[in-house]
């Protein structure tokens, strides 16, 4: 049965593993994935507790349609107290770890302390096993896979690792699965290195059964249509996330020179989507996706001739391109294949790594510094001083502890250039011509982020009887207005809690495309997978308790109002660049305050951000009652 | 009407494995790719994915092997397994070249590919169409189109 996978209880210092069942309760309140990862995480970890700590919590959930033939749920939550903001750190992975985890019979692990030396689980039919692993510690995360793969002598053995930047701790370090499945944000790799566990193993034979087949084979068929039928997966199919620099490029909302400008202008043509399909060998998908939007690349020519690799995605076009001010298809490649070898997200290090060249342009770093000249385009120097801090080698070893850190050591008014909220980097979006993108990022619980809750199709100018119909309230069709963004951003909050809960792909949500299956095609696909009964009304208060339950986890550990803003420069500096309606824009410090308050007012938490007593009532959300197990 | 057969595209196949996942739904009632009669080789890290299916051949070795002629064949020319008769000796898996019959990890039955009754769900669930299930005669100008792409494609680069 789907409703019949378990969670397990481990402890590495002790060397233990408990498991139990996951009462039918807990999934009524939280469903799975994302949910039942931050109900363990809010009861157990206290705000005395440090993200290196032992006694941390790293917790690895399959949504509850994780392994579905159908909206891309091959999807795994990975959760922890994150090491850059002290608070929530939560990332959400493709590829096929989850499902074979589920396969293996389990749907949450819950892992504690830290083992003496290198170790791996192996999760396999329904038991785990804690293996050595001083032989794979040092591997990158290609070699990882391929070791375990080996040694347990089952091609079907589904790994999600570290790389060497979560062995060496790296603040915003990944785990990944496959070619270049990332659980990216949230430095949820550094915590799985401070534990030193270097890979977690699955592979498994329990049926998952599901309520009812022939419905749910009906319906998974009308539901991938659906998808495929829209303009946004038929050019994602094709393309790839690349499309979206297009538009942003020359709209002018794409970080350039680390957010010195909003767009590289002709400048960045080079790098525009089409350009990467001659690099094309085949589209390949995470597990259950029908979509397939990435790419399976190859250069055929030049410094990197000879290199296969998949995507890169949109966020490398930044990383490694109009953020420092290269634009070169071959170097945003070749740079992609190494953070997933390294497994480093890219979005925080192309932030920090822009950071350090405007802090070198503006004089605040030297040549001394760093080792060697940070000029802007320079491909060698971005490369470098990535591999430095993956490796913590000189400078890189202060950039790899995140910008908090970093920017009182190098004083001289730094933080200012570091576009980052909580201490959390931005991805290389520009939002300070978008206030609804500024509320999101600035609202995410683990820090400045997109799939937290972007209202994209806010871009599109949609008719407002057509919004009221999805949202439920009446919101303005202009992207550059503040008011009602405060309640379109709440939605999102909430729908992007029940899609990562439920294990389902965001580009098969409402994110980027307001066609695709949303709540009402999730009530029926809840009943056919599992048999229970969830009314849209029920999904979007069980969005509304996780969310507030990562808002609570958020302030039991120091965060509060004074952290929902977005970075400071988007206040203080103009667009210089972009379309007649981007360029000169910037944010308003009265209307984004009042978006705010709108905002808060929304979610039920008070004017400083705290969720009121009536609210956590209402959301039957006591304080936390530890309840890991003895072991 | 013409009889049908499988097609294979591995170009066209991005390793979702929608159709393991299906393929078990229908035949065990239950999700579980490690049951399913289609097996992807994937290997992402190596660049391979690769279905592979029994393709219902003309003079199957299965049947000429079988000890208990469990193997029959229906209307759509699926060669099909009778359960009331075979005993699992899995002769048919050890001879079959293509690797059409497995063993069930689950309940140590010997399976393989009976086309769904003439609608194959593995095929319904392929969008980028990396396994067809078309016409005999289609499938043939098909395979005579596609040599003659790589023909044109040679000429163009003049490698001919």
């Amino acid at each position: 049965m789907v409703l019949n996978r378990k969670v397990a209880f481990i402890d590495l210092s002790k060397e233990k593993v408990v498991i139990r069942e996951i009462p039918r309760e807990l999934r009524k309140i939280h469903l799975g994935g994302r949910g039942l990862n931050w109900y363990y995480i809010y009861n157990n970890v206290s705000p005395e507790t440090k993200p290196f700590d032992p006694e941390n919590l790293f917790v690895v959930g399959a949504g509850f349609l994780t392994g579905l033939p159908m909206l891309g749920t091959g999807r795994t939550q990975i959760s922890t107290k994150g090491p850059m903001t002290n608070g929530v750190g939560d990332a959400n992975m493709g590829g096929a770890f989850g499902p074979e985890m589920r396969y293996a019979g389990f749907d949450h692990l819950v892992i504690r302390g830290r083992a003496k030396e290198p170790v791996y689980l192996f999760v396999n039919d329904g038991e785990i096993e804690i293996r050595k692993a001083n032989h794979l510690w040092g591997l990158n995360t290609h070699e990882t896979q391929r070791t375990i793969k080996e040694e347990i002598g089952d091609e079907r053995v589904e790994s999600m690792v570290i790389g060497r930047a979560g062995e060496n701790k790296v603040y915003f370090a990944n785990v990944m699965n496959g070619n270049k499945n990332a659980g990216g944000r949230g430095g949820t790799g550094a915590v799985m290195g401070s534990k030193n566990l270097k890979a977690i193993a699955c592979r498994g034979l329990i049926d998952l059964e599901v309520h009812d087949p022939d419905k749910l084979m009906e319906y998974a068929i009308q539901m991938n249509e659906q998808v495929l039928s829209t303009k946004w997966a038929k050019t994602l199919s094709r393309l790839g996330t690349p499309l979206l620099y297009d538009v942003s490029y020359t709209t002018g909302f794409i970080g350039t020179k680390n957010w010195q400008y909003n767009t590289p202008g002709s400048e960045g043509e080079p790098l525009e989507a089409e350009n990467l399909q001659r690099y094309m060998v085949k589209h390949v998908a995470c597990m259950g996706c029908s979509v397939h939007c990435r790419h399976r690349v190859k250069i055929e020519k030049g410094e990197y001739a000879g290199l296969i690799a998949e995507g890169p995605e949109y966020t490398m076009m930044g990383s490694f391109g109009t953020l420092v001010g290269c634009y070169d298809w071959d170097f945003v490649i070749k740079g992609n294949d190494e953070c997933n070898k390294w497994g480093i997200d890219n979005l925080s290090l192309g932030a920090v790594i822009s950071w350090a060249f405007e802090l070198y342009q503006r004089e605040i770093l030297s040549e001394k510094d760093v080792g060697f000249k940070l000029e802007w385009g320079d491909k060698d120097a971005v490369l470098e001083l990535a591999r430095m801090i993956v490796e913590r080698e000189g400078i890189g070893d202060v950039l790899a502890d995140g910008f908090l850190k970093a920017s009182k050591k190098f004083g001289e008014g730094s933080e200012y250039y570091a576009i980052h909220v909580k201490g959390h980097p931005d991805l290389h979006t520009d939002e300070r011509g978008i206030p609804s993108f500024a509320l999101g990022i600035a609202t995410s619980t683990r820090g400045a982020d997109h799939l937290r809750s972007r209202p994209a199709i806010d871009l599109f100018q949609l008719p407002q009887d057509f919004l009221e119909r999805l949202i439920g309230y009446r919101i303005k069709n202009d992207f550059t207005a503040y008011e009602t963004k405060g309640i379109l951003v709440w939605w999102f909050e909430l729908y992007f809690n029940i899609v990562d809960s439920l294990g389902i792909c965001k580009f098969q949500s409402t994110f980027n495309c307001p066609h695709c299956p949303q709540y009402d095609e999730y009530v029926p696909l809840l009943e056919y997978a599992t048999g229970m009964k969830f009314t849209k009304e029920e999904l979007m208060t069980i969005g509304e308790r996780n969310y507030t339950m990562e808002r609570l986890f958020n302030i039991l550990n120091g965060m509060g109002k004074k952290d929902d803003y977005p970075p400071k420069r988007f206040f203080e500096e103009p667009n210089p660049r972009g379309l007649p309606f981007m360029k000169g824009r910037k944010l308003d410090k009265e209307r984004y305050e009042e978006m705010l308050m709108e905002y808060y007012k929304q979610h039920g938490w008070d004017e400083n951000g705290v969720p009121t007593d009536e609210t956590l009532r209402k959301l039957q959300i006591g304080d936390p009652e530890p309840n890991f197990p003895e072991v | 009407m013409e009889r049908r057969t499988l097609i294979i595209n591995p170009e066209k196949c991005t390793g979702c494995r929608d159709c393991e996942m299906v393929c078990s739904l229908y035949h065990e009632r239950t999700i579980n790719p490690s049951r399913s009669r289609i097996v992807v080789i994937r290997d992402p890290l190596n660049g391979i994915e690769l279905p592979t299916i029994c393709m219902q051949c003309e003079e199957p070795i299965c049947m000429m092997v079988c000890p208990v002629n469990a193997i029959y064949e229906d209307e759509n020319g699926a060669k099909i397994i009778d359960y009331e008769r075979c005993m699992g000796c899995r002769t048919c898996v050890i001879s079959c070249p293509l690797g059409g019959a497995l063993i069930d990890p689950v309940s140590g039955k010997t399976i393989k590919c009976d086309l769904c009754d003439g609608e194959p769900r593995c095929v319904k669930f392929c969008f980028t169409k990396a396994i067809e299930y078309v016409p005999i005669s289609v499938a043939n100008q098909r395979i005579k189109r596609a040599t003659i792409d790589r023909y044109l494609t040679a000429m163009k680069e003049r490698k001919i």
